[in-house]
């Protein structure tokens, strides 16, 4: 066991070396990119075996880690943004095919406009997809995330792959002291990847994801994915029991940080989470009675827990690092749809959007995110969403267009009042 | 905790330099969290990398707005305000940095600024490509928490892909910069957190624009003659009008800025306020009629300064 400083993107390459990949198919993306590297760096030295193929797309490369997978062969891959979405059609796919297998996401806003630094949409995009999600917060939980993902990915019960997801910039290519565990532990952990149903050899033709018509057989084949996802949460926490017996660390489904008597709760997931507990420590040195709880597992989602954390709180404050363009945060619906017409259910959840492509979020913001839910509370009124964005950054954005415009800027009403000479 | 930043361009081991210092640091027992930050990923362009060290768990992330300490390797940064050097420093705030250039006007700088003695290791023929570790000792030193033999280990530990000569030579460089320092030992002071008892956010009613102005276009071309991409360059490419044969399509129409124009005797004009150093004119020039020189700004001629 090593204490090293790895960037998030070297810690997902160790949890793959430590879980025994065998084969990894790759694409490569910023800020990913790194994650392949170290492994093809490893190969190259002899440090590692197993295979690492380049495939022409990202598409190709969910298809070939989805058909190994089939056939027992333990799979790693990565991807990050557009990357993701140019899978997609096989992202919703090889769930389907109930092929195990683990990729890791780094997230990074999507276009348009394009962009390099981190929000949630990527990995929302691929929220229903039967991959199941764990976010992580710190480079140790992107290694830890792994070798559970092989877990419970392979686990009889589960048998579908599961996608391990980070912040590009702020966890990918920054570095903080992560164990490393000890090998001859994680292969114990993680086990073999023995099934019947994946011992796939010529003579014993398979066919994987064959056509149905009729939407009799669809709906259960569809309904059996969904309930082998649900079956993730029980596997989760048998799992992290043993990781925690093993490790002496243990994985959590919901990271619960002084909530347990707060009257206000910040909900967010990723790594602007750490920010936050910043935030909390303050304000519980003044005296406010807050909170954190953050998501670890996103699908399944751990209802019970959420509800367990948040039952009895009288503000919450969900903070989401994503758009749905057309409906708001898809963290608040989640939350809310978990909590909605319980017993004991928080009468205000406030809805904050922050953090978008990179987007930083101050301590003054929390603060006052936490005033607002406050004030919420004592109205019982609860304000409509709102987007973390300043006065100064509006004027930033002028600034920009006036000089992309130009001559085409238009004079708009909006441009009245907004300090913007 | 101490906040430190390096600033460079792609390719001058400023990355490297933050990596040192905080595996040196986290040898000596802190919590210790460095990254790097690029915009366009590309060699010459502004970057910088930054430093958290602390006795405790960090949780702050992301770029460091307030820097007890900054280093910057290369003076003709100061040109660039994109670069951000100086963002959020405070009176407390070190400076260390080459001599500025002769023009520069006085750096609207209100902390304390040290000069790194650039003919001294000119005169003890530290080559280019081992300054990264120059620059971690001389932060190593400036913040007093590091001991030499932590620095010496961390130089190793970062750089034993490299081999052991390129090993041995960035730990000379790296004690180098220690020495350099060593009036100033410790003279970085850590800070506590920023309170969140700053003024409120000023959030504001987002507001409804017409697709004219709310979509990401750039309907101005004054902007791609405002954007100095001249100032990218770290080589020059440069016409020799002995060879060049006028064919004037090859390289003016390769240039990917646009920056080589023909002018009425057909013969090829580099625009250097716009050369971004590419080299593809040198690639598709038939008559190999183009020479590389290292970059030397000469706003004489029509360089940017
Ligand atoms: S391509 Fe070469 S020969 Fe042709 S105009 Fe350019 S410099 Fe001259
Ligand atoms: S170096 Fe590149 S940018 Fe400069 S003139 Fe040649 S082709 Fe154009």
């Amino acid at each position: 066991m090593r204490r090293r400083l790895l960037t998030g993107n070297q810690a997902a390459a160790w949890g793959a070396r430590l879980s025994g990949m065998e084969y990894a198919p790759f694409f490569p993306i910023t800020p990913q990119t790194e994650i392949m590297e170290t492994l093809a760096g490893w190969i190259d030295r002899g440090e590692l075996t197993g295979r690492l193929v380049t495939l022409d797309s990202e598409h190709s490369m969910v298809t070939a880690a989805g058909a190994a997978a089939a056939t027992g062969v333990r799979v790693f891959t990565a991807t990050s943004s557009q990357g993701l979405l140019h899978a997609m059609e096989m992202i919703y796919t090889v769930p389907g095919w109930r092929a195990p297998f683990v990729m890791v996401n780094v997230s990074r806003g999507i276009a348009s406009p394009i962009t390099l630094e981190p929000d949630h949409n990527d990995i929302m995009a691929a929220r229903d997809s039967g991959f199941l999600q764990i976010h992580c917060a710190t480079c140790q939980e992107v290694l830890d995330a792994i070798l559970l993902a092989y877990r419970i990915a392979e686990h009889p019960r589960v048998r579908l792959p599961v996608l391990v997801n980070m912040d590009g910039f702020y966890l990918s290519f920054t570095r903080e002291p992560v164990i490393i565990p000890d090998a001859a532990l994680a292969t114990r952990f993680v086990g073999a990847f023995t099934d019947d149903d994946t011992q796939f050899t010529p003579r014993t033709p398979t066919s994987l994801g064959v056509a149905v018509l009729g939407g009799t057989p669809y709906s259960y084949f569809r309904y059996q994915a969904h309930q082998a996802s649900l079956n993730a949460l029980e596997i989760f926490e048998e799992s992290a029991e043993e990781f925690h017996t093993l490790f002496n660390r243990r994985p959590l489904l919901i990271e619960e940080f002084y909530s347990e008597d707060a009257d206000i709760v910040f909900v967010m997931i990723g790594s602007f989470a750490t920010k936050a507990k910043n935030a909390v420590m303050e304000l519980r040195a003044e005296g406010w009675k807050i909170g954190l709880v953050r998501p670890c597992l996103l699908r399944p989602l751990p209802i019970h827990a959420i509800f367990k954390a948040l039952t009895g709180k009288k503000g919450v404050a969900v903070i989401d690092q994503n758009l749905a363009a057309g409906r708001g945060g898809v963290l608040h619906g989640e939350i809310t749809g978990a909590l909605y017409g319980r017993p004991g259910a928080p009468p205000t959840i406030t809805s904050f959007i922050g953090g978008l492509g990179g987007r930083d979020i101050s301590g003054a913001e929390f603060r006052e995110m936490a005033v607002v839910t406050h004030h919420a509370m004592e109205r019982g009124e609860t304000p409509p969403p709102r987007l973390l964005f300043t006065q100064a950054e509006l004027a930033s954005v002028r600034k920009m267009q006036a000089t992309a415009l130009g001559s085409h800027a238009l004079p708009t009403k909006t441009q009245k009042g907004e300090g913007h000479e | 905790m101490y906040r430190i930043r390096f600033h460079g361009r792609g390719g001058q081991g400023m990355k490297t330099a933050s990596r040192i210092l905080g595996t040196a640091c986290f040898i000596e027992g802190y919590e210790v969290q460095d990254a790097p930050r690029y915009g366009a990923e590309r060699r010459g362009a502004p970057m910088f990398a930054y430093v958290r060290v602390s006795h405790t768990t960090i949780y702050e992330r992301g770029v460091v707005p307030v820097p007890d300490l900054v280093v910057v390797a290369d003076a003709s940064l100061m040109a660039i305000p994109a670069a951000g050097l100086l963002t959020g420093c405070t009176p407390q705030t070190i400076l260390i940095m080459p001599p500025l250039y002769a023009e520069t006007p006085p750096l609207p700088f209100p902390g304390v600024h040290l000069t790194m003695d650039m003919d001294k290791i000119r005169e003890t023929q530290i080559s280019p490509s081992h300054l990264s570790s120059l620059w971690a000792g001389a932060a190593a030193r400036l913040c007093g928490i590091v001991t030499e033999t932590s620095l010496l280990q961390a130089v190793e530990e970062e750089l034993v892909l490299l081999g052991e000569e390129a090993v041995a030579k960035n730990r000379q460089s790296a004690l180098f910069g220690w020495r350099l320092m060593e009036a100033h030992t410790g003279c970085v002071t850590e800070k506590r957190e920023p309170s969140s008892k700053a003024p409120p956010p000023e959030w504001i009613e987002f507001p409804w624009d017409p697709v004219s102005m709310s979509a990401p276009a750039i309907r101005s071309p004054e902007t791609s003659r405002g954007v100095i991409t001249g100032l990218w360059r770290s080589v020059r490419p440069v016409i020799d009008d002995a060879r060049c044969g006028k064919c004037w399509w090859n390289c003016s129409v390769h240039c990917p800025d646009s920056a080589i124009t023909v002018n009425k005797e057909g013969a090829p004009v580099i625009d250097y306020a716009h050369c971004k150093g590419c080299l593809i004119c040198v690639e598709e020039c038939p008559r190999r009629a183009i020479t590389v020189r290292p970059e030397e700004r000469d706003p004489e001629k029509g360089d940017p300064p």
